[in-house]
């Protein structure tokens, strides 16, 4: 339902829209990333950033998806936007200029994965610490992976 | 700031802080901070000045490990999400795989997770106050506060076999029915939780204390509390009425008559209102729940994901198969992507769900309301006094489980 609406006012600026069990999907490049959010804020009142997490698809290419869910109260819908990013050096830009909750979302995602959120000031670990190795939700970070010890506090 | 941090994390206010102020680290293992958070407060006398707020101390990697479990063995691990409420956890990580298998519950199936959802939602709301009142002195609310909560915990102990974390929940229905005598003693836990709320209400409401250490503490607008993500009992207490359970309703609350409660300001004191209104509002719910309860099966007839009867698996070869591949593969869920999410005790409680087609998730995400609190939490502790941190972060309701995973 909300679909001809999104299509309209994203004209030109998505790649693929597509419906997945009732929620409106849309596929877009990085660099158009902060334009269509700003339209979906601006005129469809999705003014509720909900979550960022990314996919690893770990033998694809691009190897990472970044995926967005915002809530319109306007629409009384959610909707999903998903940015690909390449395996080596992933980065997308910063939602942090438009919503506070980008903040958190974003650092977690970095940690996670390693997709750097370029313009985020504040990428340092939130539910990792300094001085863990690797991106512990990637394909290829092992389950029973050990980390080393870091030194205590000085 | 610097690129790089000598471990473990240090906060940015190390080296930011002006040289006049004191840099006053509260957590993680702090009395106040139930859960294990860190705030670190840059104060000018008794105002803070700017906080910075860490969690993470009770991550477990929760996503990694669903990667690697069936999904029935993912349900133990949604419990130890917020553990306050469990059954929500579960309910919401049921509906999301059952979504991708195209399972549409049974009628009894639907009313009593409603139920569930709303009793546990209770017991939420009342440890969050009572925890967050008992920091503020009020320690005969806490207690009977607490009581209640014992009583609801020990009442679904005796429907799910464990107080806390209840695994009560199947892919396409529940663990078992409910025991004989089960909404008898309902009614009477709710008549009980009914009066003692009452009491509550009598001590609080118009206490002088308790309003001088909430009333506009830690205030925000609708515009701020979206910015920040804040969902659930925080949002609504800046006064709007935004509640899925209205807006997109799930499960059987198309066939409920509640009213949404709001709040005026958004600041401590209508947090803490909002909430006890959302008791009301959920026994009302339970009761009509109750009654519209129909019987029937509690299970879906589906063997994709049910197990077959014991008397054939002891003496059929199909049915022994059957239940061996369903135990030690698990069941297949088709490939597809999904976000659902319910109004939790604490707000939108998303599981972003990934199927390759296997008999794991590909990934598995949960949208936790608590961690997205906690992003905007510097921004209320900012301006106010130290004292008032904690009554705001109990306000907040922060399950370290869920935050943290």
């Amino acid at each position: 339902m909300a679909n001809p609406d999104l299509k309209h006012v994203l004209n030109g600026l998505f790649e693929e829209a597509i419906e997945s069990f009732g929620m409106p999907e849309i596929r877009l490049r990085a660099e158009n990333l902060l334009a269509v959010v700003q339209r979906l804020k601006g005129e469809l009142g999705f003014e509720l950033f909900l979550d960022v997490t990314a996919i690893d698809h770990a033998e694809r290419s691009p190897r990472f998806e970044v995926v967005y869910h915002f809530y319109s109260r306007l629409l009384n819908s959610r909707v999903r936007l998903k940015v690909a990013a390449p395996g080596s050096e992933p980065a997308v830009p910063t939602l942090t200029p438009l919503y506070g909750s980008a903040r958190y979302m974003e650092r977690e995602a970095h940690d996670m994965y390693g997709i750097v959120f370029t313009g985020n000031a504040d990428l340092r670990p939130i539910l990792l610490y300094e001085g863990f190795v690797g991106h512990p939700l990637r394909k290829d970070y092992p389950m029973e992976a050990e980390q080393p010890i870091v030194d205590y506090r000085q | 700031m610097p690129t790089t941090h000598a471990p473990p994390v240090r906060s940015w206010l190390e080296h930011s802080a002006d040289p006049e102020n004191v840099v006053l680290n509260i957590g993680p293992s702090h009395p106040a901070t139930h859960g294990t958070i860190q705030i670190v407060a840059e104060l000018d006398g008794e105002t803070v000045k700017r906080a910075d707020v860490h969690c993470g101390y009770l991550h477990r990697g929760f996503e990694k490990e669903a990667e690697h479990h069936t999904y029935h063995k993912v349900i133990p691990y949604t419990d130890r999400l917020n553990y306050c409420s469990a059954l929500n956890n579960n309910f919401v990580f049921a509906d999301s795989v059952e979504k991708l298998l195209g399972l549409s519950i049974t009628p009894r199936c639907k009313v009593l997770r409603t139920l569930l959802s709303e009793y546990s939602r209770i017991a939420d709301h009342l440890t969050c106050i009572a925890a967050s009142v008992m920091e503020m002195g009020a320690m005969t609310a806490f207690l009977y506060m607490m009581t209640v909560r014992d009583y609801i915990y020990e009442h679904l102990n005796h429907l799910t076999g464990a107080r806390l974390t209840h695994s009560y929940v199947r892919i396409g229905g529940l663990a078992r029915d409910l025991p004989q005598g089960w909404l008898e003693r309902l009614e009477e836990v709710l008549k009980f939780t009914e009066e003692y709320v009452a009491r509550i209400h009598g001590l609080l409401d118009r206490n002088r204390i308790f309003i001088d250490r909430t009333r506009n503490v830690a205030k925000m607008t609708t515009a701020h509390a979206l910015n920040w993500g804040y969902t659930g009992p925080i949002l609504r207490s800046t006064g709007l009425a935004m509640d899925q359970r209205k807006d997109a309703p799930y499960l059987a609350y198309g066939d409920l008559d509640f009213e949404v409660p709001v709040g005026i300001m958004g600041d401590n004191y209508d947090r803490y209102y909002v909430r006890m209104c959302e008791i009301d509002e959920s026994i009302s719910m339970i009761r009509q729940c109750v009654r519209l309860l129909p019987e029937g099966p509690i299970n879906v007839d589906d063997r994709r994901v049910m197990l077959p009867e014991k008397e054939y698996v002891y003496t059929q070869i199909e049915a022994l198969v059957h239940h061996f591949k369903l135990v030690m593969e698990g069941i297949r869920v088709p490939a597809g992507e999904i976000y659902v999410s319910h109004e939790s005790p604490n707000g939108e409680l998303g599981f972003y769900l990934i199927s390759d087609g296997s008999t794991r998730p590909y990934k598995l995400h949960i949208r936790a309301p608590s961690f997205v609190h906690m992003g905007g939490m510097h921004t209320l502790l900012e301006g106010y006094q130290v004292a008032d941190i904690v009554p705001t972060f109990g306000s907040m309701n922060m399950i370290g489980g869920e935050c943290d995973r």
